[in-house]
């Protein structure tokens, strides 16, 4: 028997690879990063770990991982204080915490609402770790037999997801989605080398967009931007106040809710590219069904909290099943998840079937490390929330420049380039107009990220088929349609059809009203424009590389095709239809600052850098945003910019890295920092 | 008492200092550099995954050891366009003071040979310090490989391949010329990310065909030959003092490509085709990865590096060491690193005229 010779010793050997104090060591420090990172507004999983990024090339690969799976494990928990005392989603996963948990802050009950969070949080975690372990057993078996139609099947799964993600007009979650795999299709084509939406000419983009700076730029920066423009004021925030015993006993009496999101948040983190940002409106959507009283939700109903809350730890447990076992995305952190352990010691572990087959102590190493971060992570979360509440407290104004300040950094390590920088600028000025006007940024980025493995899993099926046919008819039809296949198809077909009928009621981002025609209507004339010429630019590879060809021309001819039918309704319906949703016009009370002078100031970081260098710019960029735009004084600024600098050093100096250099620096030889 | 003792300490400190940078000063004083506090930037124009990423990091801090001073050698990636964006960057490097070199590859030389347009580079502007050789395998699902009589591949010529590459233009022209030449039908599917793609594929049974280089054939392939699921094929060969291909160290009980081809009807070890394939095997793989310091390099400079990494190989635990990271393959300096890179560098006319009308015609690659 299989389990009890290859899978007990395996749990064993991985329990033995954990319990050492280096590795519980490394595992704290992760919990304690993603704490910050998740406390943090408008940053989630993936700035978390692209900045661990770099840091993970040769690592002892259990280290890596514990500093690793600590951090991605403790956001979904951490994210809660951002959500409950200041009403702002500390990241995507914890949206719906905010709509409970928030009035329950505001009638001085914080502590209640955090501690009920925790406790579901934990219990979501474990819930999500547990069926991992079983999941891999059981898998396993057939996991190993996965050729490319199967991965192929699994990636298209993942892409039909888009359906359930598109909210309120399902042509733009399509749009949306189909845009984002045009961006994953820039650069060198996989199969001949084509180049896509690229010229040798400009080199940063022959190798394609990166993950961490299309993740960054779709979500971290449109967030800070739009948090930035209402500049909450710490009076916001209220005492934490006792209860927190109470809250634990909400749980433990709403403990079958709690079971039942976990097991929904396991299975929404399962599916290939779904990830964080539904599963708490799935979750909230369910606990609001099942309760009796539906009068008090959204004025502080602790269920609200809970079933959220079960259900975004446990997410994390299902979105490692996708990825550990198949090598393909649970989720946008999950991508540069993967990445990060190809760097891991010598490179020898591959996520995937090869990982189950040669690695099997090191993938339950992972499950284990999961039940223990959420563990240490709720403890630490409890111990400390005095301390971590405060930090909430801090104006967005003084935050900002220093998360902007790290996503940079972050984003510049995946290409030592000025140009990304530049490509993180547009990417997320992108990210800006998307969510403004309600096109899908999840359905986006799950185009994103299927989009290579989609048209790679294509080509060689393809191609591997067209060989077995030649053998025999059968033997193609076997190698297309094996069972795995057949499977597959149906959960797609089933994803799709559910999808579309729910997506309705799922509103990932909450609601928006709808405003003027002009400006939805000019967004959407761009995206035509740029789906226009990519469709033109594809058509023009030669024949010879028609295997680059097809994919794109496919995917923009779709989108092209939803686009336009958006394009004749919006010609037919009135502007308070939901096809004009424009958030400028939700949060026209809430704005006290304008999109383009926000803007300016970090277009104002570009250009400096590109004269000055990065580091000189980022110190006339921290002082003077801090001195005029916070509005603080001189000292302080000089302070701040001081405090902000010496950490790009420590961190770049960790790295050995160098920072982009500017004009001045090709007329000038400057010491490191400023080369 | 006290204060005497540490006077006494600091003298003799700063005696055994003074003596030290004397002892480095005699070494290195007239005919070579002293990078004493400095930092060594090792640019490898890859990922962080890669074989040169593996062949670097073995070697920096056997030259920080080696070098005069002791500086600190980083490694520092720069990945893009396969090595050419790190070698174009490279190029318009200027010469400082030595603590820059790069690290080049086979697929920075292909592209480089083939007059790729993308190619901004030239070869014989850098100094080259040392050359690393490597060498490949081929291998075959167990059931294929029984099929080969002896050394003789003419039974598979009915069989249907599939070999998962990563390029025509890459190092997979070597492997791909060679089972062309056997008459094996061989068809690629591209769109691989690395080698070890490869192996998965092979190993989920949709490639019947697959190489690889030596290291990672020891580390990958090595257990599956010997759970039975793989068979070795051949090796490349390496090249003997006069240039020719003999066994390679590393696999001295697999036959060479040039054994299995003079097996083979139909297959020629002489004549265009051959030396077509000689040509880009001895510039491929006998000096696949070299180290280079920028143009205008001074000779003190390059003096100073050579003789670092003659010190690196008279190592006493170098062999035991380099043997399991990089495998049994010759790692020259000085006018043997020269002799190297010229061969890697240079191919006869007629032998790329060959390979650019054969890519084309076979694969439709132009490469203008």
């Amino acid at each position: 028997m299989e389990f009890v010779s290859v899978a007990l010793p395996a749990l064993g050997d991985a329990a033995g690879l954990i319990l050492q104090p280096i590795v519980l060591g490394y595992l704290v420090l992760g919990v304690v990063m993603g704490l910050c990172i998740g406390v943090f507004p408008g940053l989630g999983g993936i700035a978390g770990l692209s900045l661990l990024l770099p840091f993970m090339f040769g690592m002892d690969p259990v280290l890596g991982l514990a500093l690793m799976i600590g951090m991605v494990a403790v956001v979904p928990t951490s994210d809660t204080f951002a959500s409950v005392l200041m009403g702002i989603p500390g990241s995507s996963a914890s949206q719906a915490t905010v709509l409970d948990g928030f009035p329950m802050a505001k009638r001085g009950e914080a502590a209640r609402a955090l501690s009920a969070a925790f406790a579901s949080s934990l219990f979501g975690g474990l819930v999500g770790a547990t069926f991992l372990t079983v999941f891999i057993l059981v898998a396993r078996p057939i996991v190993l037999e996965f050729r490319t139609p199967e991965l192929l099947m699994i990636t298209v799964f993942g892409l039909s997801m888009v359906g359930i993600l598109a909210g309120r007009v399902a042509l733009k979650g399509i749009a949306a989605a189909g845009l984002g795999m045009m961006i994953g299709t820039i650069g060198e084509g996989d199969s001949s080398g084509e180049l896509r939406m690229a010229t040798y000419d400009m080199p940063y983009l022959v190798d394609g967009l990166k993950l961490v700076i299309v993740g960054l730029g779709i979500f971290a920066i449109p967030e800070i931007v739009a948090l930035l423009r209402q500049d909450r004021a710490i009076a916001d925030r209220k005492p934490l106040g006792g209860g927190w015993m109470t809250g634990v006993r909400d749980w433990f009496a709403n403990i079958w809710l709690s079971v039942r999101c976990s097991i929904i948040g396991v299975i929404v983190g399962v599916i290939p590219g779904l990830g964080g940002s539904v599963v708490d409106w799935i979750a909230y959507g369910h606990s609001v069904q099942t309760t009796k009283d539906k009068s008090k939700f959204g004025s502080g109903e602790i269920r609200g909290v809970i079933g959220p809350e079960s259900s975004n730890n446990a997410k994390e447990g299902g979105g490692l099943v996708p990825t550990l076992l198949f090598g393909i995305p649970g989720s946008g952190s999950m991508a540069i998840f993967i990445g990060a352990i190809a760097l891991l010691g010598s490179g020898n572990i591959e996520v995937g079937p090869s990982m189950l087959k040669n690695n099997l102590d090191i993938t339950y190493a992972i499950v284990w490390l999961l039940a223990l971060a959420n563990v240490v992570g709720t403890l630490i979360c409890i111990a400390a929330s005095g301390g971590i509440a405060r930090l909430t407290t801090i104006p967005f104004a003084l935050l900002a420049p220093f998360l902007f300040m790290i996503i940079s950094f972050a984003a510049f390590q995946s290409g030592q380039d000025l140009m990304d920088l530049v490509a993180l600028f547009a990417i997320g000025f992108l990210g800006i107009m998307m969510r403004r006007f309600d096109w899908s940024r999840p359905a986006f980025l799950i185009g994103f990220v299927l989009s290579n493995p989609a048209e790679t899993y294509a080509n060689q099926a393809v191609q591997i088929a067209q060989s077995r046919f030649r053998k025999g008819f059968e033997e193609g039809i076997d190698y297309i349609f094996s069972p795995i296949v057949i499977v597959l198809i149906i959960i797609t077909l089933l994803s799709v059809i559910i999808g579309l009928r729910q997506a309705k009621t799922i509103m990932a981002e909450g609601a928006v009203e709808s405003g003027a025609k002009r400006a939805p209507l000019i967004f959407l004339l761009v995206v035509l424009a740029y789906l226009l010429v990519a469709f033109t630019n594809a058509a023009m590879i030669p024949d010879y590389a028609a295997a680059d060809r097809v994919f794109p021309r496919f995917v923009s001819g779709v989108a092209i095709v939803c686009v336009v039918i958006l394009l004749v309704q919006m010609m037919m319906r009135p502007e308070t239809h939901a096809l004009f949703a424009d958030r400028e016009t939700t949060e026209a009370e809430a704005n006290a600052h304008g999109l383009w002078s926000t803007l300016a100031w970090f277009a104002g970081l570009l250009i400096l850098t590109s004269l000055i260098g990065f580091i000189l710019a980022l110190a006339i960029f921290l002082f003077a945003f801090i001195r005029f735009r916070a509005g603080k004084s001189l000292g302080f600024a000089a302070l701040y910019t001081a405090a902000g600098i010496a950490f790009m050093l420590f961190m770049a100096g960790l790295l050995n890295r160098d920072f982009p250099p500017g004009l001045l620096q090709s007329y000038m030889d400057l010491p490191w920092p400023l080369t | 008492m006290n204060l005497f003792k540490t006077t006494r300490r600091v003298a003799t400190g700063l005696v055994a200092a003074a003596a030290a940078s004397f002892a480095t000063q005699a070494v290195a004083g007239g005919h070579g550099i002293n990078l004493e506090g400095e930092t060594v930037e090792w640019v490898i124009p890859f990922s962080e995954t890669g074989g040169s990423a593996k062949w670097a990091n073995f070697y920096a801090p056997l030259l920080s050891e080696a070098l005069p001073g002791n500086p600190t050698v980083v490694v520092k990636f720069m990945p893009g366009a396969g090595s050419t964006k790190g070698a174009n960057w490279f190029q318009n490097q200027q010469y400082k003071d030595g603590t820059l070199i790069f690290g080049s590859s086979g697929s920075t030389q292909f592209p480089y040979l083939l007059d790729d347009p993308r190619v901004r580079y030239e070869y014989n502007d850098w100094n080259v310090v040392l050359a690393s050789g490597t060498g490949g395998v081929a291998y075959l699902p167990p059931d294929l490989a029984a099929m080969m009589d002896g050394h003789d591949a003419s039974a598979l010529k009915d069989t249907d391949f599939i070999y998962g590459s990563q390029g025509a233009t890459r190092l997979d022209l070597v492997p791909l010329l060679a089972w062309e030449m056997l008459g094996l039908n061989v068809e690629p599917v591209f769109g691989i990310k690395g080698r070890g793609d490869g192996r998965l594929m092979f190993e989920r049974g949709e490639a019947n065909i697959d190489y690889q280089t030596s290291s990672s054939y020891l580390k990958g392939v090595t257990p599956l030959v010997e759970a039975g699921t793989a068979v070795a094929m051949m090796s490349w060969g390496a090249l003997d003092a006069d240039g020719n291909i003999v066994r390679d160290p590393t696999f001295p009980d697999m036959p060479t490509f040039k054994e299995v081809c003079d097996a083979t009807p139909g297959c020629e070890t002489s004549g265009e085709q051959w030396d077509a394939w000689k040509a880009f095997f001895v510039a491929g793989f006998p000096a696949q990865k070299m180290v280079f310091l920028p143009a205008g390099a001074s000779n003190d400079a390059i003096v100073t590096y050579t003789q670092a990494f003659e010190a690196v190989k008279a190592r006493a635990d170098f062999a035991e060491i380099s043997a399991g990271r990089l495998g049994v393959y010759p790692q020259m300096t000085g006018g043997e690193a020269t002799g190297a890179l010229a061969s890697a560098t240079q191919v006869p006319e007629e032998a790329k005229a060959f390979v650019v009308n054969w890519l084309s015609d076979r694969y439709g690659v132009s490469l203008n």
